[in-house]
């Protein structure tokens, strides 16, 4: 139905995507095992940062707390599985439940705030999740848990083929967000995304319902990182409030791929990923120095390029990798 | 002047900001096709009376009636669905998307439409604002005088019964002036009712068919454009001929 719609530009977008899908899915055959498991965290920040850049560059919902919703997520994964014996794989859409659900509880609250306000609320509420796990000693409270060997075994037998399809998992989630999230931006509502990210004011007298978009969005990121975190945990086998509820792996360096990339551009997350993994496997073994390379290379990209990498090379090139630009 | 039937009816709207009256018990018609001009000083509550007619700000006290649905209580985006539409003083481009994308919004949203029917009515209302050349062009890198071009053609596209334009006249050149008139007549003679606030006199003088005095919030006075332009209020405000009665307010 979509695909008959589309111009030919975006048709070829897709196949390209859907060939760079099978090419990476062929990965565990002529990857070494352990650039396996980096290509697998590789899929899961590009998925955060896809999902932050559509709330923050797009609905202008800057969140520090999306950790909230990878945490609930995973925690939510080890419970089903471990405590209720529900099988790891129907534990994804279970995560994913239990992460919109908490979103929608908070959204309500979190959405009477604006801007800075906003960011702190989402913050101050990630934190209080977190700490509602830290209370419950069934969960191992601050020190966590460990997966069973049982749920283990559970999702393959073999060590090899459990990290294939923890792999897997991690491409179908990675690739699978950038999919939705550049169909959604085809569509009549990405039309709404990307008026909402470039004018408030005119979108909402312009007849588009802001809250209702904002809030929808939200429920969805929230979602989708839901199943991330519970994919996440999987790979860990371990989880605990402060791995779970991290502030700094699951929101701050996802905001510092996106700003470097580019917000409120699908092709900035996925260039700021990349240069992430590069920087930080290059520059890895050098401690300290790493984190100021880092630091210093946000400062100087927000300086000079508030658009980021990709804003750069779209402004001098003309060229867009995931065209949304509509044709009269 | 005789209108068939009112477009919109404001009785005793009012709206104050703590002790701070912007809009007082202002009550007002407007026929459906007709062009009311409003004038004023600065600060005289001309952008809050738009705001409360477009619903982005609630008002404290009055009714607006709109072809005869009292909608005092409805939300701006409803408004915008019932064909109330606004041009901001300052142009409110959506800069990162192109002049074509700008006015698909306005017609996919504002007429609730799906993508594939708005698209001809975008195309129209880029053709009427002759802005069809810039159709690719980003919003952002567009003149001023297309900007203005482009909030009218986003209103174009909503399918307006009710159109309020903001200071549109402001900043252009004589020519650019004329030519946004021409436009804007074209409207008005598709039965489409105009409410202009505008500083720019002749551009608006050249359109409405009466015009409205604001001062302090208050209504001053309102009628023919040629007898509003020689009454002694409107020479007291603009030219501040007999600043008693300026004092006196």
């Amino acid at each position: 139905m979509i695909l008959k719609s589309l111009p030919k530009k975006q048709i070829r977008v897709f196949l390209v995507l859907t060939l760079i899908t099978i090419i990476l899915a062929s990965a565990p055959w002529w990857v070494s095992r352990a650039d396996i498991r980096l290509l697998g965290e590789f899929y899961s920040f590009l998925a955060l940062a896809v999902l932050w850049n559509l709330l923050a560059g797009y609905t202008g919902l800057i969140s520090v707390g999306q950790q909230a919703f990878v945490g609930v997520g995973g925690y939510a994964m080890f419970i089903v599985t471990a405590k209720l014996g529900i099988s790891p794989f129907l534990s994804v859409p279970i995560s994913m439940l239990a992460a919109a659900l908490i979103a929608g509880v908070f959204a309500p609250l979190l959405f009477r705030l604006n801007g800075a306000h906003f960011a702190i609320g989402t913050w101050v509420a990630a934190e209080t999740i977190s700490l509602c796990f830290f209370m419950v000693p069934e969960l191992g409270g601050g020190a966590g848990m460990s997966l069973p060997t049982d749920v283990v075994k559970s999702i393959a037998s073999s060590r090899a083929m459990r990290e294939m399809t923890i792999y897997w998992l991690m491409l179908g989630l990675g690739l699978g967000t950038i999919f939705a999230v550049y169909a959604l931006l085809l569509s009549k509502t990405g039309l709404a995304l990307m008026a909402l990210r470039d004018n408030e004011i005119a979108a909402a007298s312009l007849g588009i319902n802001i809250w209702k978009t904002k809030f929808v969005m939200y429920i969805a990121v929230a979602a989708a990182t839901g199943a991330i975190g519970a994919v996440i945990f999987f790979q860990k086998l371990r989880i605990s409030p402060e791995s779970a509820f991290s502030l700094n792996d699951w929101t701050i360096i996802i905001i510092f791929i996106v700003v470097i990339g580019g917000i409120g551009k699908l092709e900035g997350a996925i260039v700021g990923t990349i240069v992430f993994f590069i920087l930080r496997e290059t520059l890895a073994d050098y401690g300290v120095v790493y984190l100021i390379v880092l630091g210093v290379f946000a400062i100087i990209i927000m300086m000079f390029s508030r658009k980021g990498i990709w804003g750069m090379f779209e402004e001098k090139f003309k060229r867009s990798l995931l065209p949304v630009t509509r044709e009269p | 002047m005789l209108f068939e039937e009112n477009a919109l009816t404001v009785t005793e709207l009012s709206k104050s900001y703590g002790t701070f009256i912007v809009t007082n018990e202002i009550s007002f018609n407007l026929g459906k096709g007709e062009a009311l001009g409003i004038i004023g000083p600065n600060g005289a509550g001309k952008t809050t009376l738009f705001n409360l007619i477009s619903g982005t700000t609630n008002s404290d006290k009055g009714s607006i009636q709109y072809f005869g649905q009292d909608i005092t209580k409805v939300s701006a985006r409803q408004r915008c669905h019932l064909g109330i539409t606004r041009s901001f003083q300052v142009p409110q481009p959506f800069s990162g998307l192109t002049t074509y994308e700008n006015v698909l919004v306005a017609a996919a949203f504002g007429q609730e439409i799906s993508e594939a029917e708005a698209k001809d009515k975008a195309v129209e209302a880029l053709e009427l604002t002759s802005l069809t050349s810039k159709a690719r062009q980003l919003a952002g890198s567009l003149t001023l005088l297309d900007r203005k071009r482009l909030e009218l053609a986003r209103s174009i596209a909503t399918a307006p019964r009710l159109l309020l334009l903001d200071e549109i006249a402001g900043g252009l050149t004589e020519t650019e002036c004329n030519e946004l008139i021409e436009l804007i007549m074209t409207i008005k003679n598709n039965g489409v009712s105009i409410i202009w606030i505008e500083h720019v006199l002749h551009a608006l003088l050249s359109v409405v068919d009466r015009i409205m005095v604001l001062d302090f919030g208050q209504k001053i006075t309102e009628g023919k454009p040629e007898d509003i332009m020689k009454s002694p209020e409107v020479s007291s405000i603009y030219l501040g001929l007999d600043e008693e009665n300026i004092d006196g307010q």
